[in-house]
């Protein structure tokens, strides 16, 4: 599934990350690697965009970003990992 | 061969945005720090020289980033430091919470072969939160010397300045051992490549062929023009390697080689992290979660953010009334005195009525402007600032902006010259430029004088939220300029919004300080500089010609009336004189302020006031509004000062000198409003279109720019008061 479909209080395992040049590229830097866990903390007030936690520390990216981002989800975390 | 120890010693500090930089920075030079611009571009260099250990120390704080890409602006220089400038030491300000992330800026800086140094910072943090992190282990997988500190506490600072010290004295070479090791396939192309590098250029290459070679193949676009400038013409055989190179790669594994790198970049510091870092099970409770729970809350999160604005603006208002009348009253005593000690003469005239009043009235707005900056460190140093952004993305992404945009555009209250630098943590140039375009209608801190007298004296109790109005206007003309250029004159792809929302941090208030007082200092130079010249200019413009011929002798007829009255001398009751005197200095002070005024319009700025009235006219501003608004292009506080010199209001010992003689002319409050209208939107000051100038590199957009604003101006001030007039409100 998508990240973006990834409901608050969802973790996921990345599997492939879309996109092209400077967002994928970002995106990678800041952690979001293939094989790395996210934590859908919440999503903004307007729906967009949403707040992650990845690698220990929180990280935010509108929608149509995530949606470059196909996780596998590996259930639902009251707290963090 | 015998050495001569080196006494003078660069060092520069990297690290990642939020990592506690500042902080380190702030304890290691002390109030000993230059702040000014990177040569060519504008993102703000800071240094600082001190002499500590018998050594001077000159420490440079590089643009916070979280990479070494050439994406962003922030980047580049930093990189281009540690390689163009090469500092003794590289010291690496690493957030131990969030050690994973920040090696990958941190092994990146490793590979540039200069002499680094790990600084394990807000060691406090990431112990309250059960990190435990190897030290000893970090060190010897990297080579690389690592300490601990609590930058906002001041630990760990000295030992950090000696090891610092040692490393660079010390013969140690740059780290060797360990290097991110690529997959065998990239390691061969590094391999090759390499060896075509040195075939080619040999000792003219200007870095490390390995690195050089790696960033060839990651399609650097500043290596590559570093590599053909010194290639010359034996860089076809190079781009050549590269892109054959580069394809071989993509061909085996369907992937950008830079993304296969960035990938096994973050997989050799997993290895690292798993080796040094722990985390106890028990997990305390996470304080800035829990903060993010209320301030973010779908709910409350947008009410409270609306308060906290407020809060900001309430407080820069009625905490700076007290200290602005001290200043007042400093300068009316001031004033006295230089009227006391001189005798009548022109240079007295220059200093009172033009220097004084102008530079004057200007500074109280000191006590509003420290506020509103200390308001705006408080939002950046607490994390706040990405909190907002993080809540006004949505809104900011429909008029085609990037919630980061919400910074400088707040900024933009304050003062737009910072604000418009600020327009540079954005990574689009097209963001850039819209942000840069549209944050002159957000009303800065300059023009709030402005408003304060022409609401304070038409609109009584109700100047606050005229006052809130105009703010409110600027506000949405500058969402309708944002649709409007984003789909007519920048059209093209969103950049990302890829931004970190670090946790809550108790602010230090040496750093609030130090903040407030790096951007105040711009408006007290405007202050030493453009307004003080300004207020002289004008001040001539408006004393010359000294001989004015004028309609009738006023002072024949002051006397006149002196004489008139003398015949009501012999009155009887005490009462009834001092009604008659009262009345008697009524009418000499009418005439007094008729005579200025006739003076001041025959003056030269009376004159080039008349030749643009016919362009004010129609917004219901006669030619002294229009004088005061030309002035204004200087600074807009001077469109204070020139109100108070042409409605000889020069009366400074008095504080609402001005605004008595506003409400006795025949201004209405209609036309003040369209004044405050046009005051809004016009064209930036000179300060702020150099700002736009340098941030676009383009003479094109500043002009661009200055006629947009202006003409909006004329538009909005012409509605306001033709509309105004239509519903009677003239």
């Amino acid at each position: 599934m998508l990240l973006s479909d990834m409901k608050e209080g969802e973790t996921g395992i990345i599997v492939r990350i879309g996109g092209n040049g400077a967002l994928r590229r970002r995106i990678l830097e800041m952690g979001l690697i293939k094989n790395a866990e996210v934590y859908v903390e919440k999503y903004a007030p307007l729906k967009d965009p949403i707040e992650l936690i990845v690698k220990g520390y929180h990280l935010s990216l509108r929608v149509n970003e995530a949606s470059q981002i196909t996780v596998e989800k590996t259930g639902v975390f009251v707290e963090r990992q | 061969m015998p050495t001569t120890p080196k006494k003078s010693l660069t060092i520069a500090l990297s690290g990642n945005p939020n990592a506690g930089k500042t902080s380190i920075f702030n304890h290691l030079t002390g109030t000993r720090q230059k702040v000014g611009n990177w040569p060519g571009v504008t993102v703000e260099k800071k240094e600082g020289t001190i002499r500590k250990y018998g050594y001077e120390l000159r420490i440079v704080d590089l643009p916070g980033t979280y990479s070494l890409t050439p994406f962003s602006i922030e980047e580049i220089i930093a990189r281009d430091f540690i390689l163009e400038e090469s500092p003794d030491v590289v010291v690496v300000i690493i957030d131990s919470s969030n050690l994973e992330r920040s090696l990958y800026l941190a092994t990146q800086i490793r590979e540039l072969d200069c002499k680094v140094l790990f600084c394990l910072n807000m060691a406090d943090v990431a112990k309250s939160r059960g990190i435990k992190i190897n030290a000893a282990k970090l060190s010897e997988l990297l080579d690389v010397p690592v300490l601990f500190t609590v930058g906002n506490k001041n630990d760990g600072i000295d030992a950090l300045l000696k090891t610092t010290i040692e490393l660079a004295e010390s013969d140690s070479v740059t780290p060797q051992k360990r290097r991110v090791r690529y997959r065998a396939d990239i390691e061969k192309a590094i391999k090759e490549l390499g060896s075509v590098l040195t075939a080619e250029l040999g000792s003219a290459l200007p870095y490390n062929t390995r690195w050089t070679a790696i960033k060839l193949i990651e399609d650097d676009a500043i290596v590559k023009k570093r590599v053909q400038q010194v290639a010359g013409s034996r860089d076809k055989q190079i781009f050549e390697s590269v892109k054959s190179q580069r394809d071989a790669l993509m061909g085996l594994f369907d992937e950008e080689p830079e993304i296969l790198t960035t990938d096994e970049r973050y997989g050799f510091i997993a290895g690292i992290v798993k080796e040094v870092h722990t985390t106890a099970v028990q997990q305390r409770v996470d304080i800035s979660r829990n903060i993010d729970l209320v301030l973010t809350n779908r709910f409350v999160g947008f009410p409270i953010f609306i308060l906290f604005i407020w809060i900001m603006f309430q407080s820069t208002f009625t905490f700076g009334k007290y200290p602005m009348e001290w200043i007042e009253s400093a300068i009316g005593g001031f004033s006295i005195l230089v009227d006391n000690f001189l005798h009548d003469s022109l240079v007295k005239d220059l200093l009172l009525e033009g220097i004084i009043a102008g530079v004057g009235s200007v500074i109280i707005f000191l006590p509003n402007i420290l506020i509103l900056f200390f308001c705006i460190a408080i939002f950046e140093d607490t994390g706040y600032m990405s909190r907002a952004a993080f809540l006004m993305d949505k809104i900011m992404h429909l008029i085609g902006l990037h919630g980061k945009s919400f910074i400088p555009m707040l900024m933009g209250f304050g003062c737009n010259v910072p604000a418009i630098m600020a327009a540079r943590t954005l990574e689009s140039e097209k963001d850039r430029i819209l942000t840069i375009l549209i944050t002159p209608f957000m009303s800065c801190s300059a023009k709030l004088p402005v408003y304060i007298v022409l609401a304070g004296a038409f609109f009584g109790p109700r100047a606050g939220t005229v006052i809130f109005l105009i703010y409110l206007l600027g506000i949405v003309l500058s969402i309708v300029t944002g649709r409007l250029f984003r789909s007519v004159l920048l059209k093209g792809a969103d950049a990302p919004f890829v931004m970190e929302l670090p946790p809550y941090r108790v602010p230090m208030l040496k750093s609030l300080m130090i903040h407030m007082w790096d951007r105040s200092k711009i408006f007290l130079k405007k202050m030493g500089g453009i307004i003080l010249v300004g207020s002289v200019v004008v001040w001539c413009l408006t004393a010359f010609p000294q001989q004015v011929s004028y309609t009738m002798d006023y002072d024949a007829e002051i006397q006149r009336i002196e004489q008139t009255y003398q015949a009501f001398q012999p009155a009887p009751e005490m009462e009834l004189m001092a009604t008659i005197q009262e009345k008697k200095d009524q009418e000499i002070q009418q005439l007094r302020m008729a005579q200025a005024a006739e003076k001041a319009e025959k003056s030269y700025m009376g004159r080039i006031g008349t030749a643009v009235a016919p362009f004010f006219q129609p917004l219901g501003i006669d030619w002294k509004g229009g004088v005061a608004l030309l002035t204004g292009f200087v600074a807009k506080e001077i469109v204070v000062s020139t109100l108070g010199v042409l409605y000889a209001a020069d009366d400074a010992a008095e504080p609402d000198a001005l605004k008595k003689a506003l409400l006795a002319s025949d201004v209405s409050p209609l036309s003040a409003f369209a004044m405050m209208i046009f005051v809004l939107l016009y064209l930036p000051c000179l300060a702020t279109v150099a700002a736009i100038r340098r941030e676009t590199r383009s003479m094109r957009w500043m002009l661009f720019s200055i006629v947009y604003t202006t003409t909006v101006a004329w538009i909005m001030s012409f509605l306001v008061y033709q509309g105004g007039r239509l519903l009677g409100f003239a």
